[in-house]
């Protein structure tokens, strides 16, 4: 190999292509640096350094956009930059912001070094972002090794029991299913550069390739293996069924802020790589893949809601709940290939969970005493009489992952629901429905223990931890996060142009 | 023509909302209170304004003031689409007389936490406002949802007996509904290629190719399943007694009144136009549902009656059946005759749970058995009772005897039996009506009553209370009198669609 072979492959890395995730780590660098500096001060200085840095890439990403790049392959067909890609961007450091915000709450509480937690973040966070635009299985397996491990110390960062158990299991499931996703790979590696079959090649990584082999054996039997184990590999990530069984002890256990990290920006990691796999890769798979699709959406639907519907602890129900988010998002994947909607649907899907489910972590963080893990039902009692803001934030936030009109979570189930109907999934939409109704019942046990005082008020019932009060920056996030929530739910205008853009 | 400066549909919706925001960003006691009058008055004027202008006013595609605004979904064919035709009309102007009424009944009420309350409320009127203008039918749908929520959350905090398990049972069933009835819009959506859920645009679409009968007998079947819910059809009507015997009045009022008119009102509105060969399909199972389920056995139900605010809660399920039978017989006739009824029922239902509340407040108590002689101490209020128990027999005088007689007469051509069998429900609601005013305001004082009035002196209706009261009892005698001022425009509305179409059901 001569020099100029290297020339031109390195004249293909735009390292420009990817600023906003440099940027993040040069970021988390900066944050180790300002431990260094201010031993004494970092602990105020280094979230609020975390916060500006991240709105400051936000603030660039949606200057920028729509990227120069866009539509381009960089770095050898490592990325690819769609238009999707830099939705989820922007998806993942609005997550980011997020989580830190609630993080500052969260760990007042806790006597622990803060630096490495906020660094983590904002780590993983690159490795998403990277994961988003993921043109090639490699990247596409680093990127998400990146991401589990990262949050594998993020679940157990508390170290009192529960959340060490949470922090191995978490470990112990995720291990396999990246292995069964690593063996998947190396199955569909191995067929496609097999020289006997057709379109053959040498770059079977890479997702255009792949997706050209696949469609000249659309029935070759170790591809076919191959896939499922990706999806099934996937399918732990967003707690699909039946990779659901660590996300009720694993939400849990882990922190506040990592179980929201876990509950939002780790599920849409999932649901980006279903969309460009399954969409588009496995396209040619659709008798194997559309199956095993609603399979698992109608699975999950059913199971996240029932097994939702006796939970005490809020984190439990809301990962539980989470588990029945994943189920309607995945109805929404199933619908991609005959409803060309469901693309937007699942985008306005996924950011209308977010703005819900961050409203509802924060409240949580708030309502949350020392033992981060002891959050029950019962500790909302009297709420919306102490401190009516949070209950507000609670009960629109609550509203919105139930569905309920004019709250943005509506809408977002009405386009999941429209693009499943053009599909022709009539049963898939039957289960919905129950789902909904069922999850209306759990959501609104939870507003009423938050609003109606009757509600827990035995004699022997627990005293709740006391109540943080709401600083500056999280009222202002949180109070965003309910005008959001409700706006959008009247008028989506800018966002349903920009999330349906092609 | 109307002179209006602005769109009047769109501030009868939003008035209300505006007033509720400024009192959830933390307006003072006293003046939220003023501003709540306008709040419900400002609907009801725009209301009486577009009634009286109606016949003048411009008419395009069959709808009066009609107006369009984006909200950014028009690629879906999503828009906030504005306009009424004779069927919205009504049901508009009821939704303004309710809530004024209800509105005042709710500010004389001196409820704990009166501002959130009228908050909710004025929440849920604009809703109502919004649910009979709205052209576009994912509008429809979301209004009515918008005035909903309110509902579920009046019932949980202001409710009385078992509240917590009424809200939860009303918020499960109407969801259920809910949802079943928006899979149905969805369907027509997708189904009719219209790709828009513009009605205008959906009966042009569908005019143009009507949709396959199979597709049109599932679609009617699932919108008249959630809309049944909604409406409180046999046997899916147990939310509504609990619901409304626990529902605090106004928020009853406003419910039963007009809310619940949305099930309905989308069947005449959207389902009988869209889906002709789907009403001639289902219409059989439908009357005797109604006929049997409704008005048979929930009238022998309310006879049984001994609690007073249960017993209006199951009247005003059993009127319902009449609704359905009207629709079942799909004639303009018997249509019109529902959309009367709606309004009569909506008008009548409402003073009923406002002087059941007030009959509260003198006996404390809502048990039959422990009632007796109010009349001697309270004789306006038996005066306005005995008043609003004929019309809700039905009595001539009242706007409920039009549609009553209306739906009799198209019955009679769908099916002779379900007709006799109809009409023998009028006696049964006689029979409670006239028992439940007797025992309230008749005869001697029971022992019970008699030692609450001793603790508690009993008073005559206050005019805070009078007022809303003949307010509705005024609309009812109007519409009674001269039901032409609202059968012109229905008429016109219904006869060129739903009688070629429906024709063939006669």
């Amino acid at each position: 190999m001569d020099i100029s072979v290297l020339q031109t492959l390195a004249s293909r890395n735009l390292w420009g292509a990817i600023t906003p995730e440099i940027l993040l780590g040069g970021l988390a660098l900066v944050l180790l640096v300002i431990e260094l500096l201010f031993p004494k001060e970092h602990g105020r200085i280094v979230p609020v350094a975390a916060l500006v840095g991240l709105v400051t890439i936000l603030g660039g990403v949606l200057f920028n956009a729509p990227s120069a790049y866009l539509n381009q392959e960089t770095f050898n067909g490592l990325l690819v930059h769609t238009h999707g890609g830099q939705v989820m961007r922007v998806f993942f450091l609005l997550a980011a912001i997020m989580v830190c915000v609630i993080a500052r709450v969260s760990l007042a509480k806790q006597t622990l070094p803060r630096v490495e937690f906020y660094h983590i973040v904002l780590v993983v966070t690159a490795a998403m972002m990277l994961l988003a635009q993921s043109n090639h299985l490699v990247l596409f397996f680093v990127a998400l090794e990146t991401v589990t491990i990262g949050l594998y110390i993020l679940v157990s960062y508390y170290r009192t029991s529960l959340t060490l158990e949470a922090g191995l299991k978490y470990l112990v499931m995720g291990a396999l299913s990246s292995s069964l996703m690593l063996f998947g790979i190396v199955l569909l590696y191995g067929v496609a550069g097999n020289p006997a079959l057709p379109a053959h090649t040498a770059q079977s990584m890479h997702y255009g390739q792949l997706a050209a082999f696949l469609a000249a054996n659309p029935h070759n039997f170790l591809a076919s293996i191959g896939i499922v184990l990706v999806l099934a590999g996937v399918a732990f990530k967003i707690g699909a069924f039946p990779f659901q069984i660590w996300v009720p002890d694993v939400y849990q256990g882990a922190p506040t802020p990592v179980t929201a990290f876990l509950a939002v920006s780790s599920k849409a990691v999932g649901f980006t790589a279903l969309l460009a796999l399954a969409g588009t890769v496995f396209a040619s798979y659709a008798w194997l893949v559309a199956p095993v699709l609603t399979f698992f959406a109608a699975t999950t639907l059913l199971f996240g809601n029932f097994a939702a519907l006796t939970q005490h602890n809020v984190k439990r129900l809301i990962g539980l709940s989470g588990v029945s988010h994943a189920g309607f998002l995945l109805l929404g994947v199933a619908a991609v290939s005959r409803a060309p909607m469901a693309v937007g649907a699942i985008y306005f899907y996924l950011f209308a969970y977010l703005l819900a489910s961050f409203a509802v972590f924060g409240v949580m963080a708030h309502v949350a005493g020392a033992n981060d893990a002891d959050q029950e039902l019962d500790h909302y009692a009297g709420l919306a009489k102490d401190r009516p803001f949070l209950a507000l934030v609670l009960a629109l936030g609550l509203g919105s992952l139930a569905g309920i009109p004019p709250l943005v979570g509506f809408m977002g189930k009405l386009f999941i629901f429209i693009a499943a109907f053009q599909a022709g999934l009539y049963g898939l939409l039957a289960i919905a429905v129950i789902g909904v109704v069922v999850s209306i019942y759990y959501y609104f046990g939870w507003i009423k223990a938050a609003f109606f005082e009757t509600w827990g008020k035995s004699a022997d019932a627990p005293a709740h931890p006391a109540r943080t009060p709401v600083d500056f920056v999280t009222g202002f996030a949180l109070s965003a996060l309910a005008l959001a929530v409700v706006v959008l739910g009247f008028y989506q205008g800018p966002l349903g142009v920009w999330l349906s853009a092609r | 023509m109307s002179t209006l400066p602005f769109d009047p549909l769109l501030a009868a919706i939003f008035a209300p909302l505006a007033v509720a925001l400024a009192i959830a960003c933390g307006l003072p006691k006293r003046f939220s209170v003023k501003l709540a009058y306008v709040g419900f008055g400002l609907p009801l004027l725009l209301a009486l304004h577009v009634w009286f202008y109606y016949g003048t006013a411009a008419q395009t595609h069959g709808y009066a003031f009609l107006t369009s605004y984006s909200t950014g979904l028009d690629g879906l064919g999503i828009g906030l689409k504005l306009g009424l035709n004779g069927i919205s009309l009504p049901l508009f102007v009821l939704a303004g007389i309710v809530g004024f009424a209800a509105g005042l009944y709710a500010i004389q009420s001196g409820a704990e936490r009166l501002k959130i309350y009228l908050m909710l409320l004025l929440v849920m009127q604009g809703g109502l406002m919004g649910v009979f203008a709205s052209v576009d039918i994912f509008f429809f749908y979301f209004f009515h949802e918008l005035a909903l929520i309110p509902t579920f959350i009046m019932v949980g905090i202001w409710g009385g007996r078992d509240r917590n398990y009424a809200a939860m049972k009303l918020t499960i069933y109407l969801t259920l509904g809910a949802m079943l009835s928006l899979i149905g819009l969805i369907a027509l959506y997708v189904k009719s290629g219209a790709h828009s859920f513009d009605l205008i645009e959906l009966r042009r679409v569908i005019a143009a190719q009507p949709l396959e009968v199979t597709v049109q007998h599932n679609i009617f079947g699932l919108l008249a399943l959630g809309f049944g819910i909604l409406v409180s059809l046999w046997p899916l009507h147990t939310w509504a007694p609990l619901g409304y015997g626990a529902a605090p009045s106004s928020a009853a009022m406003l419910h039963a009144g007009v809310l619940k008119k949305f099930g309905l009102y989308g069947l005449i509105q959207i389902a009988l136009p869209l889906l002709p060969a789907g009403l001639i399909h289902w219409s059989h199972p439908l009357a005797w549902l109604a006929v049997v389920g409704n008005v048979l056995v929930i009238g022998f139900v309310t006879i049984a009656q001994r609690d007073l605010k249960q017993m209006v809660g199951y009247s005003s399920v059993m009127h319902m059946g009449y609704a359905f039978l009207g629709i079942a017989a799909g004639s303009t006739l018997g249509v019109g005759g529902v959309v009367l009824l709606m309004v009569a029922h909506g008008l009548s239902v409402a003073l009923m749970f406002l002087l059941t509340t007030s009959v509260y407040h003198r006996t404390h108590t809502f048990a039959l058995d422990e009632m007796g002689g109010l009349a001697q101490k309270a004789p306006v209020l038996s005066a306005l009772f005995v008043a609003a128990t004929f019309a809700g027999i039905g009595l001539p005088g009242f706007a409920n005897f039009w549609g009553e007689l209306t739906i009799f007469v198209a019955l009679w051509k769908f099916s002779p039996l379900i007709t006799i069998l109809a009409v023998a429900g009028v006696v049964i609601s006689a029979v409670y009506g006239l028992r439940a005013a007797a025992r309230v305001f008749f005869g001697p004082a029971t022992p019970e009553f008699a030692k609450i009035a001793a603790e508690h002196p009993v008073s005559d209706l206050r005019w805070s209370e009078r007022l809303p009261a003949l307010i509705l009892l005024a609309a009812l005698m109007f519409i009674g009198f001269w039901p032409k001022s609202l059968s012109t425009a229905l008429d016109a509305t219904l006869t060129p669609a739903p009688a070629a179409q429906v024709g063939a059901v006669k």
